[in-house]
């Protein structure tokens, strides 16, 4: 797997869970890693007070972007093209790949240097170059080791993070190839090594955007490698691919949120670089690109959007403390999920990127514990949405909430047994006598029990029944001293 | 920390006894039921009570859980509190009810019944600041606390108080006591490979801890731990905190 594979999100999720949980190297691996970083993050919010409302500033700017979000890209694009930046719209992941496969041909381009782009990995573009003849290389180190060793990122920040430093030791020794080292310096040197050079031979240098100025026309992009800085400045023409929702109103809603960017991520106060891209190089500048083109991704978003509560989706700053402290992707790793975005915020986003019929499956593997949304820096209820995804691949295409836009794929995974089911389940539990007479059933056959559950008894001994039900026992109680608990019939 | 600010002892509460703990555990709503009314309370049991309506909820079948929630609201109608022997079931009235029913003509029943329920361990120690006598022999034990009760309704800290009175206990910490077990309702039955690589985690932090008792204010992780704990042939049976207290105090 290089690159999401919609089509295999849902198909293939239950064998991925089931490999990934049979790997016990990858769950020390993800084990290890996710509560050192999980410490780390507390160890910069030492007080839970200055966390939330560091949070609710942070929430605050997000949803005031949000709200303005069709003036601010208008205003963006202004001010980038004012500033020499050309702006492209991309509606889709086609669509955005084709642009910089123009571009690429327009600069009689085959080399590209790419810093860390997670929509770049979205939308499939290292696979689309490749297809087109065009090489494409990663230089944040993390990309670069799982480039090297032809599969995707298993975490949006650490993209290397299932491997230990022996299983990069031994890919760097196979595949560069160089003679076998496990020092995490010399391995680095390695790496930064044979990027160098990469970086002086290439034609065009991609990156991401963390936040996008709509007053000024600039490009913010943390990073930590100073790889983002050489991507963006040595070659002479710089693409910066951005998710439309990345956009603020001016610089100072940037310092709140990069403060919980960086603290949440990686647990540090500041990161190594924090670069502001403003334009090209200019007529009396002596470095920096020629060009720099924009493209402003939709793929989804605006369907996102147009929905009040799945609106709080584009809140995100891209930070995957969702995922560190998630109890389910500490089990599986990034990988199971089969898609770009992992963990909580995958679990939200994949979906509504590539419908429900594609990626849908992944929202049930998720046991609604709240972890992710307490460690969420700007709040977002990702349980609440997790549920409204579940919601709305099981119920009828044709159902959806008034003023909402339609989720893609609604509907697609709904299960006539299963809906049957709860409908079975509703009639039971509104009707008083009948749950009652279940009850009693219930007590009295406790006998015929099954021993087996399917799945449930793989690791459990089956629940049994007890003699008495509640219910009989305080009716009994009642009845046998009228002092005690009164029986409501109401 | 809990936030919200509590009333005065009642002299009445209806006790709405959760679908799981009226099948599989009834003795834990019995000692919710029989703690209450030592501290001179009136529980009233409404006798059309089922199930909170939180697996269809979870599943996403909106409209099955409004139909059974409903049922729920039309039998608590008196404005006395709500006490739930469980966080989860106790979240569901206060936080998805309103989400359910809003702009409905059942919004306002459903914000009244959500600003009335307490979870019962939450109501012992800070609606009826209830003073308890330990008569049980030295014992270790280890609490688990629900994901509902960690942060849906923050809630543990009253648990641990009523847990901290008791002379004779020793209250022991597990590794990682804030993740989850694994339950999840439907989650358990739809990804039941997770579901157990998360119940067989929690159950090695917990018999790590030496404990020779698992407490819980939820039954529905109980029946999750104890159930895995069974099979894997440990030692370390569980009890709802409310059966532990009326044992050890009467």
């Amino acid at each position: 797997m290089s690159h999401t594979d919609p089509g295999d999100i849902n198909r293939k999720f239950r064998l991925r869970v089931v490999d990934a949980l049979g790997d016990e190297e990858l769950r020390d691996n993800f084990r290890g890693a996710m509560d050192f970083l999980v410490r780390k993050r507390a160890t910069m919010f030492p007080d839970p007070k200055e966390l939330e409302s560091l949070s609710q500033l942070g929430e605050a700017i997000r949803q005031q972007a949000l709200q303005q979000l069709p003036e601010l890209l208008e205003q963006l694009e202004a001010s980038c093209t004012r500033n020499g930046i050309q702006v492209h719209w991309a509606e889709n992941a086609e669509q955005a790949n084709s642009i910089v496969l123009e571009l690429m041909h327009k600069h009689d381009a085959s080399r590209m240097i790419k810093g860390k782009s997670m929509a770049s990995e979205e939308i499939g573009l290292n696979a689309f170059l490749e297809h087109h003849g065009i090489e494409a290389l990663e230089s944040d180190m993390g990309e670069y080791i799982v480039q090297l060793d032809q599969t995707a990122p298993s975490h949006i920040i650490m993209p290397a993070i299932h491997k230990n430093k022996q299983q990069i030791a031994q890919l760097f020794h196979e595949k560069i190839p160089v003679d076998y080292t496990e020092d995490v310096d010399q391995l680095i040197g390695i790496g930064r090594d044979v990027l160098r050079q990469k970086f002086h031979a290439a034609d065009v240098g991609l990156s991401g955007v963390n936040f996008a100025l709509a007053d000024s026309g600039t490009l913010c992009l943390v990073e930590n490698e100073g790889n983002g800085r050489m991507s963006t400045t040595i070659p002479k023409v710089h693409i910066a691919l951005c998710g439309i929702e990345k956009v603020l109103r001016t610089l100072s809603d940037v310092p709140p949120l990069y403060r919980l960017l960086t603290r949440s991520a990686t647990g540090q106060a500041i990161t190594t670089y924090f670069n502001m891209i403003s334009g090209p190089r200019g007529s009396d500048e002596l470095d920096g690109p020629q060009e720099v083109h924009l493209i402003l991704l939709d793929n989804g978003r605006s369907r996102m959007y147009g929905d009040p509560e799945l609106q709080a989706t584009l809140r995100c700053i891209r930070c995957g403390s969702c995922m560190n402290h998630c109890p389910v992707y500490t089990k599986i790793g990034g990988h199971a999920y089969g898609s770009t975005y992992p963990g909580p915020i995958g679990q939200v986003v994949s979906p509504q990127i590539w419908g429900l019929d594609q990626a849908g499956s992944i929202t049930q593997a998720c046991s609604l514990n709240g972890a992710c949304k307490d460690a969420c820096p700007v709040n977002i209820p990702l349980p609440d949405l997790i549920r409204r995804l579940r919601h709305d691949a099981s119920q009828p295409a044709g159902s959806a909430i008034p003023q909402s836009a339609v989720t893609l794929g609604r509907g697609s995974l709904r299960k006539p047994l299963e809906a049957l089911t709860w409908r079975v389940w509703s009639q039971l539990n509104r009707s008083p006598r009948l749950y009652r007479v279940l009850l009693w059933l219930v007590a009295r056959l406790r006998f015929l029990a099954p021993a087996k559950l399917g799945p449930w008894t793989h690791y459990r001994t089956p629940p049994r029944p007890a003699q008495r039900s509640l219910h009989e026992l305080v009716a009994k109680r009642s009845a046998t001293s009228p002092t005690k608990t009164s029986l409501d019939h109401a | 920390m809990t936030h919200r600010s509590y009333p005065p002892k009642p002299s009445r509460v209806y006790f709405y006894g959760t679908c799981l703990v009226d099948v599989l555990f009834p003795e834990a709503g019995l000692h919710g039921i029989q703690l209450l009314e030592r501290e001179g309370i009136e529980v009233v049991f409404p006798s059309a009570q089922s199930c909170c309506a939180q697996p269809a909820f979870n599943a996403g079948y909106d409209q099955e859980a409004r139909e059974v929630a409903l049922a729920q609201l039309a039998c608590m109608p008196e404005n006395i509190p709500v006490v739930v022997p469980s966080a989860s079931c106790a979240a569901m009235f206060i936080d998805a009810y309103p989400k359910l029913f809003a702009n409905s003509p059942h919004a306002s029943a459903a914000q009244h019944l959500a600003d009335r329920t307490f979870e019962l361990l939450e109501f012992l120690a800070e609606v009826c600041r209830i003073q308890l006598q330990d008569k049980g022999e030295p014992i270790a034990v280890v609490a688990h606390h629900s994901c509902s009760a960690l942060r849906h309704l923050k809630v543990v800290q009253p648990a641990e108080q009523l847990l901290k009175q008791l002379a004779n206990v020793a209250l022991l910490q597990q590794q990682r006591p804030d993740e989850c077990c694994g339950f999840g309702g439907t989650f358990a039955v739809k990804e039941p490979e997770i579901s157990g690589a998360m119940v067989e985690d929690k159950c090695n932090n917990l018999v790590a801890t030496g404990a020779n008792r698992l407490v819980s204010g939820d039954c529905s992780c109980m029946m999750n731990i104890v159930g895995a704990l069974e099979k894997r042939g440990d030692n370390l049976p569980g009890q709802h905190i409310a059966t532990f207290l009326w044992e050890r105090t009467q």
